[in-house]
């Protein structure tokens, strides 16, 4: 009995030894659960205002044609009012964009996929995409019901290579995976995308049907794939941390900050270089296309070092 | 049996040592960090109010003084701080004591902090918000009342210190900015008042009540005079209409607010409705507006200057959508005239580079304006 005692008490010594030790080399992680997480993501931020302005007229004129976007806009003939406000709205501003649908409808114009399953429409718009990009090195994938600032996109992107894999948004973790979250739109690189086609090919690490045991969702299969050609997932942040890409609308991220900062709501809330949203009706669309490219106070100028033209035969930016 | 019974409780013992410390680790650590962030921004969203409040305002004589006109980062706001400094507008907002938490407290924290000075009217006197009371009740009969009390009020405390006298509702959200754009251009001395026109009723039009309208100096002394003289008396609760009524019969001009492309700049309701939503063709606003209403983006101008009924969220998200959120190099497509005062201010001297000229002239003042608003945080 006593020597059962002692083992015991030794055991339990020992056990709380081997305990700290782990601790100490971080295999753990036990308490700040949030902290760990973060150092795990990648995070990407754009130039500041001093390193702008040190780059050369020739580097700036050199960025500029760099950094053009292809916008792949995946709808169906269900949002077909978020559809046609994105046709009307945001999506004007990339320097291409195209929308893939399942299926055709008579009322609006778009590349039709005939497929109804999402991941397997995803791959054959990026192998359409990557086929029809010409110039353009840069591709923005997204829903109608994202809005997306793309000016602000180019700000982030504006220093990155495009021939090294960059693929940028709001990231999430399952797991072990690190995945860029669908609802606030997904970014990538050329290069990204080359070595994603390459990998379309491997049925077994990328299959075209997805997981015949589960169904995974399609934002989790390209992260998959990606993660099998070394390209992994970077979170779009300012120079304060707060993140790019939002898959909440703009009144849902002032409500909240009323609540938990009603010092200061708007600092506190969004960004000023905010690049998405998500969860917005059609008309809080139109409302924040005026919001961003037209509504200011008369008097306050930001001289950015780089500029970018309104699109042709437009009235509502 | 004895030995097995020793080692499988050594194993146990380890087992157990092993998860009671990583769970005792877990809780401090996780407890530790937890309480201590949430003290630590609770306690600096009050500290945090009361500084900037101080900062920002001097209340005085029931009214906020503006101290700082709010800048952004890394923005350029010559040309807006030269406007601050011409055109001054006193703000004067109504408001009730059931509405300063739910409203008021809302335009104090956004659209009023560009105001050269704010007055809260109300029923009841209030010396923390501040509020002032004027003798009046609550309710809508009450709301001419209220006006001229208002205005005669404002007239008297601070007719030296504004050139133009906005009025405005706690629901009202107004890019004052915008305001000093169009009013830069007339003169405090002209008897000319600004807001939304309607046509029905009053010859020249009168101004919609809840898109806010505005009052030159020289408007101003004409309504209260009109008072005096008994030209003008309380005929009718409708505040807006009333005004209207009053202002023609003193000879004040209701003036034309639209931008140079003959868009509105107040409006009656929220951006929504004016960019995407089609009024019924029975609705009363087609037969009110002075103006051919326009639907759709053209309805509204770049340069807004006000929109009616919003709530609370929705000031701070126009407050966003105005002074916060931004389009990385976009090159604006309506290129707005500068108003007459700036025109004038930079007139060109002969032989010089005009624009190298004001650019210097403007850097001068705004380095002057710095050292002024250092000896105002002094003093105060």
């Amino acid at each position: 009995m006593m020597s059962e005692g002692s083992s015991f008490m030794k055991g339990m010594a020992l056990g709380g030894l081997f305990c700290l030790v782990m601790t100490y080399f971080e295999t753990f992680n036990p308490g700040t659960h949030s902290e760990g997480h973060l150092h795990l993501h990648h995070h990407l931020k754009p130039l500041s205002k001093e390193e702008l302005q040190k780059l050369s007229e020739g580097q700036m004129s050199a960025l500029t044609q760099q950094v053009g976007v292809y916008c792949l806009i995946m709808v169906t003939p269900k949002l077909l009012v978020h559809w046609a406000t994105a046709n009307d709205t945001w999506s004007k501003h990339c320097d291409k964009s195209v929308f893939y649908t399942s299926e055709s409808s008579k009322a609006l114009e778009a590349f039709d996929l005939q497929e109804q399953d999402e991941w397997a429409r995803m791959r054959k718009a990026i192998k359409h995409a990557f086929e029809n990009a010409g110039e353009l090195r840069w591709f923005f994938l997204a829903r109608p019901t994202t809005f997306a600032i793309i000016e602000n996109l180019k700000y982030l992107v504006l220093d990155k290579d495009s021939s090294q894999p960059f693929y940028i948004g709001h990231t999430e973790k399952s797991g072990e995976l690190d995945y860029v979250e669908y609802d606030s739109g997904i970014v990538l690189s050329y290069e990204a995308v080359r070595r994603l086609i390459e990998i379309f090919k491997d049925e077994d690490k990328c299959p075209e049907r997805g997981n015949a045991l589960w169904k995974m969702p399609e934002e989790k299969q390209l992260a998959t794939c990606l993660k099998y050609s070394g390209v992994f997932a970077e979170n779009g942040e300012d120079a304060q941390g707060k993140g790019l890409f939002n898959k909440k609308s703009v009144s849902s991220m002032i409500s909240d900050s009323m609540g938990q900062n009603p010092a200061d709501v708007v600092e506190a809330c969004c960004p000023d270089m905010a690049i998405t949203f998500g969860g917005m009706s059609p008309s809080q669309m139109q409302v924040l296309m005026y919001g961003v490219y037209r509504l200011r106070p008369y008097g306050h100028d930001f001289h950015d070092s780089l500029t970018f033209l309104p699109p042709k035969d437009s009235d509502n930016d | 049996m004895k030995a097995l019974g020793a080692r499988s409780a050594f194993y146990v013992g380890f087992l157990v040592g092993t998860c009671s410390l990583y769970l005792l680790l877990s809780q401090v650590g996780f407890t530790r960090n937890f309480a201590s962030h949430e003290r630590e921004t609770h306690e600096k969203s009050l500290l945090q109010m009361i500084e900037e409040e101080n900062k920002n305002w001097k209340k005085e004589r029931s009214a906020l003084f503006n101290l700082n006109h709010p800048h952004h980062t890394g923005e350029d706001g010559k040309l807006a701080d030269a406007l601050y400094k011409r055109v001054r507008i006193l703000c004067w907002v109504m408001t009730g004591p059931n509405n300063l938490e739910k409203k008021a407290r809302h335009v104090k924290a956004t659209w009023s902090r560009h105001c050269n000075i704010v007055v809260f009217v109300s029923s009841v006197d209030d010396p923390d918000f501040p509020t002032v009371g004027l003798n009046t009740k609550e309710g809508r009969d009450q709301l001419y009342w209220k006006t001229i009390r208002a205005f005669h009020y404002v007239l008297e405390k601070h007719g030296d210190e504004a050139d133009w006298f906005l009025k405005a509702d706690d629901d009202t959200y107004v890019i004052v900015d915008n305001l000093r754009w169009i009013l830069g251009s007339y003169s405090p001395e002209d008897p000319i008042y600004f807001g939304r026109r309607f046509k029905p009723y009053v010859k020249q039009g009168y101004m919609s009540g809840g898109a806010g309208y505005v009052l030159s100096k020289e408007a101003l002394k004409r309504f209260v005079e009109g008072f005096r003289t008994k030209v003008c008396t309380h005929t009718t609760s409708v505040e807006d209409l009333a005004m209207g009524q009053c202002l023609e019969k003193v000879g004040v001009v209701a003036g034309d607010s639209r931008d140079s492309l003959q868009r509105e700049t107040f409006h009656p309701f929220v951006p929504d409705s004016h960019l995407t939503g089609t009024f019924p063709k029975t609705f009363w606003y087609w037969n009110y507006c002075y103006y051919p209403i326009v639907q759709g983006p053209q309805c509204c101008s770049d340069l807004a200057v006000s929109f009616h009924y919003v709530d609370a969220s929705h000031m701070y998200l126009l407050e966003y959508y105005t002074y916060h959120l931004r389009a990385f190099g976009y090159k604006y497509r309506y290129q707005a005239p500068e108003p007459k005062v700036i025109q004038d201010f930079n007139a060109p001297v002969p032989d010089k580079v005009e624009t190298g000229d004001s650019e210097q002239k403007l850097e001068v003042e705004a380095h002057e304006g710095e050292k002024q608003s250092l000896e105002l945080n002094e003093n105060s």
